[in-house]
């Protein structure tokens, strides 16, 4: 059954999982950026920060300085030092020179470059087992051999700096966690957004009924416009092979049917003219092959349909009661020549989703077998019962039962009973009832009733 | 207990034979728990031995078979012996908070962190490096018996007005510190023109007063108990509230600032066990704050009904600020032309 193989290609890769992928490996270079921007920012501002500490104390020593007496006077400001040490506790290094003559505090303090315009200047240097930054301003003096520049260095430890550096730090590291969150959230939507239009037009393919193969005009974006248009290619090719296809068994049939009705209607004319017994005997031997034929011809034609009608279910609501009974209906001309009785019995509709014309020749098959196996006097009994969820139809006969023990390879292709040897048939049968079976997702279920004669079960799903 | 701990006081005379290589002078020197080549803590100190004793006594009862060396110097020669490390110590601890914040700021010191040291206060700890211990106050001490039925000066300003109504009677009898001398002497008085420009009108008075010098605390006690001073200005409060004849001295906080002095600990660079060293700074700390404390001394000296003003010295450079050798050596001339007037 190559209607259930169903044409999967090999995937390989996944448009979405590789749009996330992109998105967020910008979102971590992103995020890893800002964050160290931010660092940088505010290892920028700390410092600067620091070196306005710095200047101050600087100046405010300088503004303590005065010459008087032929000697310089540095009343050294407690706030100078303290200042420094206020918000955070730091060790604090000073050194105060008169040109090259060592004053007062650290003497190998190092300094930073004077400034020749007086402005104050700054270094980072390590000094006593820490790294220290280093201001350092210069003022005039008048003194009696002129003037004379007094020069001030003041540094201060990292130890705030670092301090607002690892707060800073932590800080944006927490908002990086945060806006990477947010991004991976966004990157989620945004890749499901894009893939959007795809599952959009495979939802309305797949929707489609099976003699739907119409072009897809709704509107889809500009990427996708090629595949639809070779999409839209590709069923409008498979429509017209189709309706070939179609037209095809329809002109089969005919054309084989006709022709051995008329060789049958001569063949009888000639057997009815004919005086010679064993020239009758022969022509209906004939009659009988080409029965056998026209009947073949008929179920391979009929297995053909059914088969084509498979892959293209056509699924309608209707009524399997209703539906017996003009099985039923069309059964009798053929009933009566038999001498078989046929009864329906049924309490209510029994709704069920099915392509009416294959269950209606599944139906023809199961009442033809019924009819041609069964000896005459047969009473042939339907009934349909709705339980729970299920609607069962149950065709019972009284006659000699399926023959044992073949009984589970009836429904193969062209298998024959053992008690099929002069009855006219095919073999394809109940191979059609089983095939129409498995399509509508019932089950068929075929014993000897504890009576003696045959038992059918079809069961369906309601609809 | 106390005998098993405390076996041997040395005096001076027997350290040159215990083995330290010093350049710096020693005042004295004490081992507590058991002799032998045990782990040694290796403490030097201003405090007397008597002062710190308690806290030594109950961390070696936590850590039996350790043994303490404690070294008793001045400010300045612990100050040189730290800072030249002449030799080696596990734990310097000084009433000079100026000296030690210079020591730590100029890299003399390890940083320590532990779960004690997060617990202190903000005013307690320096840069991981300076831990303080206790807070003293600078007291004005006088003798009960000389003032009898006498109001006791609550403020300088009371101080000086008495001092002023009967100079006769306070000529050659009231004292100070030696801030030339005394480490301690010349953080109280530097702190004391930071507060207020009282104790220039103050020092005024005493040098009028032919005030007599000192170096130290206990000197100055001692004086006041003799008879031979009847007031002392700026004496360490918790040397006369650990004493036992206590009742004999009238302990005043200025009510107008009391100047409060922290003693603080510090461990030097070249520490020899440091781990040792950060052990007993832990317990220092624990046994000096929080619930289960018995500090070395209450800031309040446990007086009934002491309202003063406490100011605490700030622990920072700014101290660093009356090291400054322009700036000590203009305090001191201003200092000298106060007190030392007539000479």
């Amino acid at each position: 059954m190559n209607r259930t193989k169903e044409s999967v290609p090999p995937s390989k890769g996944s448009i979405r999982r590789r749009l996330l992928l992109s998105l967020l490996l910008g979102a971590s270079v992103l995020t890893v950026g800002v964050y160290f921007m931010i660092l940088s920012v505010a290892r920028q501002v700390a410092q600067e920060s620091q070196d306005n500490v710095l200047s101050a104390s600087a100046i405010s020593i300088l503004d303590s300085a005065r010459y008087a007496g032929g000697e310089i006077i540095v009343d050294l400001p407690y706030s100078a030092l303290s200042m420094l040490d206020s918000v955070s506790d730091e060790r604090v290094f000073y050194a105060i020179r008169m040109e090259d003559e060592f004053l007062s505090g650290y003497r190998d303090l190092p300094e930073a470059r004077p400034d020749a315009d007086g402005r104050i200047t700054f270094r980072s240097r390590p000094f006593l087992g820490e790294d220290v930054r280093i201001a350092t301003l210069r003022r005039p003096l008048s003194t009696d051999v002129g003037r004379q520049f007094l020069q001030v260095s003041v540094a201060q430890t990292l130890t705030g700096q670092q301090q607002i550096v690892t707060r800073v730090s932590r800080t944006s590291f927490a908002v990086g966690v945060g806006v990477f969150a947010l991004l991976v959230l966004l990157a989620g939507v945004i890749a499901r957004s894009t893939i959007r239009p795809l599952d959009r037009l495979t939802a309305s393919v797949s929707r489609r009924g099976p003699e739907d193969l119409r072009s897809v005009t709704a509107p889809v974006p500009s990427e996708m416009v090629p595949l639809v248009a070779s999409l839209n290619r590709l069923m409008g090719r498979l429509k017209t092979s189709l309706e070939r296809s179609e037209d095809f068994i329809a002109e089969a049939a005919h054309r084989v049917r006709t022709p051995l009705a008329i060789v049958r209607t001569k063949a009888e004319i000639i057997g009815r003219k004919s005086q010679d017994p064993h020239t009758r005997a022969a022509i209906d031997e004939m009659i009988h092959a080409i029965d056998e034929s026209s009947r073949t011809a008929g179920q391979l034609l009929d297995h053909a349909m059914v088969t084509f009608r498979l892959d293209n279910l056509s699924m309608e609501r209707i009524d399997l009661a209703q539906l017996t009974m003009n099985a039923v209906e069309r059964a009798h001309p053929l009933s009566e020549i038999k001498g078989v009785s046929i009864t329906t019995h049924s309490s209510a509709p029994a709704w069920i989703h099915g392509d009416p014309i294959l269950l209606q020749n599944a139906l023809q098959n199961l009442l033809d077998n019924a009819m041609k196996y069964a000896p005459t006097g047969t009473h042939v009994k339907l009934d349909i019962v709705v339980a729970e969820d299920t609607a069962i139809l149950c065709i019972t006969d009284d006659g000699p039962g399926f023959p044992q023990p073949e009984f589970e390879i009836l429904t193969e292709r062209f298998s024959r009973g053992p008690n099929a040897k002069d009855i006219v048939g095919s073999g394809l049968g109940l191979t059609i009832v089983r095939e129409v079976m498995e399509a509508h997702r019932g089950e068929m279920e075929t014993k000897n009733s504890s009576g003696g004669g045959a038992c059918v079960r079809l069961s369906f799903p309601l609809a | 207990m106390r005998q098993t701990f405390l076996s041997v006081g040395l005096t001076l005379l027997l350290l040159c034979s215990a083995g330290i290589t010093s350049a710096f002078e020693i005042e004295d020197r004490a081992r507590f728990g058991p002799e032998g080549d045990g782990p040694v803590l290796r403490i030097i100190s201003t405090a007397d031995t008597g002062f710190f004793e308690p806290m030594i006594v109950s961390y070696l009862a936590e850590n039996p078979g350790l043994a303490v060396d404690y070294v008793v110097a001045s400010s300045t020669e612990l100050m040189q012996a730290i800072a030249n490390q002449e030799a080696p110590f596990d734990i310097a601890i000084s009433s000079a908070m100026d000296l030690q914040t210079k020591l730590a700021n100029d890299g003399r010191a390890l940083q320590h962190t532990s779960p004690a040291t997060r617990t202190l206060p903000d005013w307690a700890a320096w840069n991981n490096m300076l831990f303080a211990f206790t807070e003293e106050p600078a007291a004005i001490v006088a003798s009960r018996a000389a003032f009898a039925d006498r109001r006791f000066p609550q403020t300088r300003h009371e101080l000086i007005e008495v001092m002023r109504n009967e100079p006769e009677r306070f000529r050659g009898r009231v004292g100070t510190y030696d801030v030339r001398e005394s480490g301690l002497g010349y953080l109280f008085a530097t702190q004391d023109t930071r507060a207020s420009e009282t104790f220039w009108r103050l020092a005024e008075v005493l040098g009028a007063l032919d005030a007599k010098l000192y170096c130290c605390s206990s000197d100055m006690i001692e004086a006041v108990k003799s008879g031979e001073l009847l007031i002392a200005y700026n004496v360490l409060g918790s040397y006369v509230a650990n004493r036992k004849d206590i009742a004999e001295f009238e302990i005043i906080l200025p009510t107008d600032f009391t100047t409060v002095m922290l003693r603080t600990a510090l461990i030097p660079a070249n520490a020899p066990s440091p781990d040792l060293s950060r052990d007993f700074v832990d317990h220092m700390l624990t046994r000096s704050y929080g619930p289960d404390s018995k500090p070395l001394v209450d800031p309040r000296l446990g007086l009934p009904g002491t309202d003063t003003a406490l100011n605490r010295i700030e622990i920072g450079p700014g101290l660093m600020v009356f090291l400054d050798q322009l700036k000590r050596q203009a305090f001191l001339n201003e200092w000298e032309n106060a007190i030392l007037q007539d000479e």
